[in-house]
């Protein structure tokens, strides 16, 4: 009998001789059975292909060989509302209490490309984030924030290609030069397509427009990601950690494809993709989750892609704490909720975080609770010493055999796109969006039965409890202030050169030429992004949404 | 009986009207889900699907404007009878005015599917009766 037979005869023993019966069956939320022990019989393979070290394929362990003993994750928290002077001020603020890098969230005519003036933008302007028409608001946004030293993320998807040309615009005009211009564009139009809703030109342009902005940033940017594939947004649509990581990588191979297919090499670009995700509050399921995609993504990449360089395997991933996990019920206890994803999201070696602010189910954060959910990250990393040790978690017989059963769950969800015709045509036919309505459902039929428990929401409920008093309220004079400010910058504006910006990109977006130039001489003259998106619908067209429910 | 389900502007948040959609269709309604959609368009397709209940729904905090104006082009064209119900992130403060300008009641997070049901089966009752 070798050591592991032993092992699995002692358990037998053990088993028959405290259990009287086994206990009840539990799984994790995304269906992957749990055991009530595990022992070093369920941890399969050999350490060193399996785990490794950090900063080493297969990246298991972390992407970097120090992880936050070298550098502590991003502090990244998403903020932005009303005009650019009042977000100025909010990022001032977070700067001043400890955040290290920006993350701006933008209103919803600027990410589906309309003017603060457009009939379209009616009730919007300045609401879910900050008003971006033109490069002045852009200048006052950024307005004295370092950013030589700063990185910033923009939450931007249908007008990315736009908002990179601002901010490399800004950046500029401060002197920064671009190889030290760092950064983030969301710019992942697939997922918007399902589960966001952002979406303005079909796919092929929209692929096209992608492709773009990452070819431009590998030439000219090298510190800014030009995509950050998220699988945030399926999650908190309804799908399971499993559908999260599964569907994020069916887009990201989308991506590589697209991008090969210029006949750019993968190593050229592959080091500035990016990821992001939703860390909720089931710790270990989060934690297997990062680490098996740490390793599916760098084996993908070295077998199915035939990258070489290091940083093309390195699965480099920013999460946000909150969204669907929170409750509007006894809203305080939603801090401990972000509190543990944020455990989870460090201990699954994350690169930055957004820790969402206890209020969000009400309004767009205060300033008092938008400095709690900051601190949740300062104390984890401070006083519970978070980061102390790589990968803490390696080793537990439970994190590694959930971390392998995780990897299997994900390879499994990844067939059943590939037998659709890969993520693309998956979402095309509104495949991707039935699988997340089906399983979106499920979930409020367990929640509403009480099959799964949520504090204060269905058990021990408290029906006298008071809602929150103070909250964010939106300015109401914001909307006329920012449409008084987009008819003064079309007053000052070279009209001819902003005019003849916009003939010289309608041309190009007809044609295969790289749009970043184009875009670029757009916007430093002062075109809007209301008047760039027109002129790429007039040529490209709209998405037409298939019919899902 | 009709029910209309949609999203309020450009805010695109599914789930929940999903959910609600999926639900309703279990409870015996045929239902007709939009995706967004702005006042205008929603009352003349709510008249045009001669819907008994229109479910809206709004995250990003326009409720404030597009629901009463939803409401007044409902009243406007013909449609007072159309049941309205509100669901997403609406504060408790708010709440008062989305009643006041003829919301039957608001669905905020975590309050129970059954509550609505319970007024779509009244609704079903009623239809029966009138046939």
């Amino acid at each position: 009998m070798d050591a592991g037979e032993r092992i699995e005869a002692e358990r037998a023993r053990w088993a028959r001789a405290h259990l009287a019966r086994p206990p009840a069956p539990e799984a994790l939320p995304c269906g992957i059975p749990v055991e009530p022990l595990y022992t070093p019989r369920d941890v399969e393979g050999d350490y060193l292909e399996r785990l490794g070290f950090p900063g080493e394929y297969p990246f298991t362990r972390g992407v970097y060989p120090t992880m936050y003993r070298g550098r502590p994750w991003t502090i990244r928290q998403y903020a932005g509302f009303g005009a650019a002077e009042e977000s100025n001020r909010r990022y001032r603020y977070l700067l001043e209490h400890g955040q290290t890098g920006l993350s701006v969230a933008l209103d919803l005519p600027t990410q589906c490309g309309y003017d603060s003036d457009d009939p379209m933008a009616e009730a919007e302007v300045g609401r879910v984030g900050v008003a971006i028409d033109t490069l002045r608001d852009m200048e006052i946004l950024l307005d004295g924030l370092p950013l030589d030293r700063v990185s910033t993320s923009f939450t931007i998807n249908g007008t990315a290609a736009i908002l990179l040309a601002m901010y490399v615009a800004v950046a500029e005009a401060q002197g920064v030069p671009p190889a030290r211009i760092a950064g983030t564009i969301q710019n992942d139009i697939l997922k918007e397509y399902v589960a966001r809703g952002t979406w303005i030109f079909p796919v092929e342009p929209s692929l096209r427009l992608i492709a773009d902005t990452i070819e431009f940033c590998a030439e000219r940017l090298p510190r800014f990601n030009p995509i950050s594939i998220a699988g945030a947004h399926f999650r908190d649509a309804g799908g399971t950690a499993i559908q999260e990581a599964a569907y994020t990588l069916g887009d990201a191979f989308a991506y590589v494809e697209t991008v090969r297919a210029r006949g750019i090499e993968v190593d050229r670009f592959a080091p500035q993709l990016s990821f992001f995700f939703y860390t909720y509050t089931d710790v270990f399921e989060e934690v297997a989750k990062y680490r098996a995609m740490r390793r599916l993504w760098a084996r993908a990449m070295r077998e199915r892609f035939g990258a070489r360089r290091p940083e093309s395997l390195m699965f480099r991933f920013g999460n946000v704490c909150g969204g669907h996990s929170l409750t509007r019920e006894e809203p305080l206890n939603n801090i401990t909720r972000v509190t543990l994803g944020a455990l989870a999201s460090v201990l699954g070696g994350t690169q930055s975080m957004f820790t969402a602010a206890w209020d969000e189910a009400y309004a767009i954060p205060t300033e008092e609770s938008a400095r709690t959910a900051l601190r949740i990250q300062q104390i984890l990393l401070h006083e519970a010493g978070a980061g102390r040790t790589i990968d803490p978690l390696a080793g537990s017989y439970y994190v590694e055999a959930l971390t392998d059963r995780m990897e299997q769950a994900i390879e499994a969800e990844l067939r059943r796109v590939d037998a659709q015709g890969g993520m693309v045509r998956a979402v095309e036919s509104g495949w991707v969006q039935r699988e997340i309505h089906r399983e979106a459902y499920r979930q409020e039929r367990e929640r509403q039965a009480g099959a799964r428990v949520v504090v204060g929401v269905n058990r021990f409920r408290d029906e006298g409890a008071a809602p929150p008093v103070a909250l964010h309220r939106a300015d109401p004079a914001l909307a006329a202030r920012q449409v008084a400010r987009l008819a003064e910058v079309r007053r000052a504006r070279d009209g001819t050169r902003a005019a003849a910006a916009l003939a010289a990109l309608r041309e190009a977006a007809a044609g295969k030429a790289n749009l970043m130039p184009l875009l670029l001489d757009a916007v430093r003259a002062y075109a809007s992004v209301g008047e760039i998106a027109s002129v790429l619908r007039e040529v490209w067209g709209v998405f037409r949404e298939p019919a899902v429910v | 009986m009709k029910a209309v389900v949609a999203l309020l502007g450009l805010d695109s948040h599914w789930r929940g009207a999903v959910v609600v959609a999926r639900a309703l269709r279990d409870a015996g309604a045929e239902v007709v889900y939009l995706g967004n959609q702005f006042p205008a368009a929603l009352a003349a397709m709510a008249l045009q699907e001669d819907a008994r209940l229109l479910a809206v729904s709004s995250l990003s905090g326009s409720h404030g404007t597009l629901v009463p104006e939803l409401m007044r082009l409902l009243h406007e064209r013909g449609g007072g009878g159309i049941r309205v119900v509100v669901g997403g992130a609406i504060p408790p403060a708010d709440v008062p005015a989305l009643r006041a300008a003829g919301v039957s009641d608001v669905f905020p997070p975590g309050r129970p599917l059954d509550d609505l049901l319970g007024l779509v089966r009244g609704l079903l009752a009623e239809e029966r009766v009138r046939q």
